[in-house]
């Protein structure tokens, strides 16, 4: 019985929705249009859903194609970024940059033919996998970064995703090619203008070549009353470093899986995250570092501040496969609830299959020392001044690894205007 | 020559197991199979009031409706419940009145385990009282009147159920409901016999309480409840220590431990379990899918502490419900797998009163092919002000081929809580065998010196009784690694 319920609620959600028709394989489409006809939205008796409920998500009357085209693009983070722009999973060719530096190819998706598609797909498993089928089978847009071997791009590149108007449903693919021996920095923002009850689905694949050095800053902004599912999928190869700093600082229900493969040995993959919630947010970062081979090394520091009635949920998974010797994996999670309803879940695991490792984790969960208010407090500061001293140097952790200064500062100010910290 | 870690390796495959043999008793036997007959055979055999029928037949109808789990991380031939025998028991029902009476061979059985109580009378005169659980059912209870002076009932739960249906009705599944889980629901349905344990009011109970659980019979299911109740300001001391004869089909054992701390009481529960883990092709060995569950009222304290040596899939999570502001809960556990072992192991601290505490040491050791994790959860309720917790759970490799891993899941509600955890995955450190070594110390005696150590925290909590045998466990499960 309840099946049947469930079933047509995704039905309902897809009813409006067009077929992708990205030039990337059918098959891959095909397969989607499967998985979304066998499956159901997930619930919370699902391991990897068991703290976040979709049910919001599931009942928005979804539609595609609207644009705003009196959008203005308001204060930007820094002039000298290579600035391209999506407004509801579809490219403003009209706001973004048409001439590109050497060495480094950009491009729509939609633009894109199938050869250059053909690594779509190759890394996320659309299997049971909800979310990603609809990115599969509905993507409108995205964006293609390829940089060439050897490559060092000087200037970052600066995407930005604009959700916009009522019920609107957000499909955009990425893919993102770092050649070995390339370097790039790319900020992902995602941001809504003018939108409520709309969605953002959202898959990145990332390939970093051999030697290769790629850092993502992603920014979330998107008001309340927006919905958001963000995929990441990397896969390193040898000796290369990969960094990204996910900053998630609005939305109302925001999930983001963020799954790293370490398939070659010697890499760096630093993992941060930074969130901050009010109200009835609930923030769900899930991540996956799948240590494959021997002699790398991962960094995984994720933190938070929730507010009101808000819920923070951080799944993070080390896996270290059989074989994958000499692997240093960290990862920690700290969170200050500033509310009696707040609330936080966190499950950081560890799956090791090899011996000769050093893995660690660690979980707190706690609020501010009521003595190191009292002493800002004795120094002069009001109580709220002492509490943002304190949160902002709790987030600040997290923080100072962003290393691109404009972008820092562009966080920082989002973070002022929200909830009244000085930096 | 120095003793290497592949010499270790070897030496640890080829242990076998030492407690493997069948005492030869007839037994008194169901015929295979689980249907409402068998249920109101059991209940027949056992004598039991209309209500606990009831309850059987309540809980068989759930059970009927649930399927077996399958979360957790270990991998296994599921067991089929209707090759199951469900009740069995040693012929001789009849009770010893004193020591001598009981049957020679199940006094060698006993030595064979090391826990022959004509030593433990004579030695320690007044210190262990053995409740001795036989298959299904209890056989020997000693010191039962020294308790009675004190208002103590400890007793096997099928005399209790005679003698004091009251108590037990009042309390049996209240911690743990039928509903629960799917082998809580099975046993809730076919439980044979277990322990039953009530200290008064006030009372400080002398000495420390011990059973002993063995699966005898082939292809027996071993269903064991166990109630243990603390009255207000009441401390009791209770140690279960399981072994078991070498089998080659798997057995099954589910078992349902419940505890209640009353308004200032304390329970300390000690579990030593070595029951058979299979030889070293991973074939046989038991499966224990355990529910074991405290409940602390006001100002209570339930200390689980356990060392886990036993068993071919072992499904344990020993829990405490604080419910009373000021409780306490603690978990201290030692899970060494060998071979093909899987364990899946941990506790569950839910914080629903004021003030509550919890204390999580988990040490987990990997050897041969097996996979150990550690699945926890910290649980603080919305009104659990001030909760506090303090988890840290460790695992030690010891070959390339085995798992360790760490499943913990943390759930706050609450702003005034503390929790923190921590956990780390390694293998003996080179440099510290190294130095010992250098100091003249033996590569295997370095190793056990390091084991040793890495276990102190948790070893150190069991009772000085217990402590023995648990080393001895330990040594038996990782001999050459542990002195």
């Amino acid at each position: 019985m309840n099946d049947t319920i469930q079933q047509n609620k995704l039905a309902l959600f897809t009813e409006h929705l067009t077929l992708s028709n990205l030039a990337f394989s059918s098959d891959l489409k095909e397969e989607a249009l499967t998985v979304l006809a066998t499956n159901d939205f997930p619930t919370t008796r699902q391991e990897d859903w068991k703290y976040t409920r979709v049910g919001r998500i599931a009942s928005i009357k979804a539609i595609q194609n609207q644009q705003n085209s009196s959008i203005s693009l308001p204060e930007m983070i820094d002039d000298s970024m290579l600035l391209f722009v999506f407004e509801n999973g579809r490219f403003r060719a009209d706001l973004s940059l048409s001439t590109l530096p050497a060495g480094i190819k950009i491009k729509a998706l939609s633009s894109c033919n199938s050869d250059e598609l053909s690594l779509v797909g190759s890394l996320v498993k659309q299997e049971n996998q909800v979310f990603t089928a609809l990115n599969t089978a509905f993507a409108t847009d995205g964006i293609l970064i390829h940089i060439e071997r050897n490559q060092k791009i000087s200037s970052s590149i600066h995407v930005l995703n604009i959700l916009s108007g009522e019920n609107t449903a957000s499909f955009t693919r990425n893919l993102i090619v770092c050649e070995d021996f390339g370097q790039a920095h790319i900020v992902q923002e995602y941001r809504s203008q003018e939108a409520n009850s709309s969605v953002t689905n959202v898959i990145t694949e990332i390939f970093v070549g051999a030697n290769a050095n790629l850092t993502v800053d992603k920014i979330q902004h998107e008001e309340q009353g927006n919905f958001a599912v963000l995929t990441e999928q990397v896969d390193q190869k040898k000796d290369s470093t990969f960094t990204i700093n996910t900053i998630t600082l609005d939305g109302t229900l925001v999930r983001n899986n963020l799954n790293i493969e370490v398939n070659g040995s010697n890499c760096e993959s630093n993992l941060n995250g930074a969130y901050l919630l009010k109200d009835n947010q609930h923030i769900d970062n899930h991540t996956i570092v799948d240590h494959k081979v021997a002699h790398c090394l991962s960094n995984e520091l994720y933190k938070g501040v929730i507010y009101d009635k808000a819920t923070a949920v951080f799944n993070g998974k080390v896996f270290v496969r059989k074989d994958a010797q000499k692997i240093n994996a960290f990862q920690s999670n700290g969170n200050v609830l500033m509310s009696d309803d707040a609330s936080v879940n966190s499950k950081p695991e560890l799956e090791i299959y090899a011996d000769d490792v050093k893995c660690s984790h660690g979980s707190t969960t706690g609020q501010l020392d009521d003595e190191a208010i009292f002493y800002l407090r004795a120094r002069g500061l009001s109580e709220k001044a002492a509490r943002n001293l304190m949160v902002s140097a709790f987030i600040g952790d997290v923080l100072e690894k962003i290393e691109n200064p404009s972008v820092l500062k562009m966080v920082q100010s989002i973070i002022q205007k929200k909830h009244g910290w000085e930096f | 020559m120095g003793y290497t870690e592949n010499e270790l390796a070897k030496d640890l495959e080829n242990q076998e197991y030492k407690f493997g043999f069948v005492t030869n008793i007839e037994s008194d036997k169901a015929p295979k199979g689980l249907n409402e007959d068998i249920i109101r055979f059991i209940s027949a055999k056992k004598n039991e009031p209309e209500w606990l029928l009831e309850h059987r037949l309540k809980a068989f109808e759930i059970w009927k409706t649930m399927t077996e789990p399958e979360w957790a991380h270990v991998h296994y031939n599921k067991p089929d419940f209707q090759d199951i025998t469900y009740y069995s028991a040693p012929k001789q029902t009849k009770k010893y009145e004193s020591w001598d009476d009981v049957d020679p061979e199940m006094k060698a059985t006993m030595a064979k385990l090391g826990i022959s109580m004509e030593e433990q009378q004579r030695l320690t005169g007044t210190n262990v009282a053995v409740d001795f659980v036989m298959d299904s059912v209890s056989v020997a209870t000693s010191f039962k009147a020294k308790l009675g002076e004190l208002g103590i009932i400890f007793c096997s739960f099928s005399d209790a159920v005679q003698d004091h249906p009251d108590l037990v009705k009042k309390y049996m599944g209240t911690v743990v409901p039928t509903s629960d889980n799917f082998y809580a629901a099975l046993n809730s349905a076919v439980f044979t016999d277990g322990s039953f344990c009530y200290i008064p009011k006030g009372v400080r109970c002398p000495m420390e309480l011990s059973t002993y659980f063995r699966i005898n019979e082939g292809g027996t299911g071993q269903f064991e409840r166990t109630l243990v109740i603390a009255d207000e300001g009441a401390y009791v001391s209770y140690l279960e220590g399981c072994t078991a004869p070498q089998r080659d089909e798997n057995q099954l054992h589910a078992a349902v431990v419940e505890l209640i701390a009353l308004d200032n009481a304390e329970i300390k529960y000690s579990t030593v379990q070595n029951w058979y883990p299979g030889d070293k092709d991973g074939k046989g060995g038991v499966f224990n899918f355990v529910t074991k569950r405290g409940i602390c009222e006001r100002n209570a304290k339930i200390s689980w502490t356990q060392v886990e040596t036993g068993s071919a899939v072992t499904w344990k999570y020993p829990s405490c419900i604080l419910k009373g502001d000021n409780s306490i809960g603690e978990f201290y556990s030692v899970a060494v797998t060998n071979n093909y072992q899987q364990a899946d192991t941990g506790t569950k601290m839910v914080h629903l009163g004021k003030n509550t505490k919890s204390t999580i040491i988990s040490k987990g050791i990997s050897a041969g092919k097996s996979q150990n994790s550690y699945r926890g959860l910290v649980q603080i309720h919305k009104n659990a002000h001030n909760a506090r917790n303090f988890s840290q759970c460790d695992s030690l490799l010891m070959t390339d081929e085995c798992g360790a891993h760490t499943f913990p899941y943390i759930e706050c509600k609450n702003s005034s809580a503390k929790i923190e955890h921590e956990a780390t995955t390694s293998k003996i450190g080179e440099d510290q065998i190294f130095y010992c070594l250098q100091r003249g110390i033996s590569e295997e005696k370095a190793i056990s010196l390091i084991v040793n150590g890495y276990c102190k925290e948790v070893l150190n909590q069991l009772p000085m009784e217990f402590a023995v045998e648990a080393q001895k466990l330990l040594a038996i499960s990782l001999e050459g690694s542990v002195g």
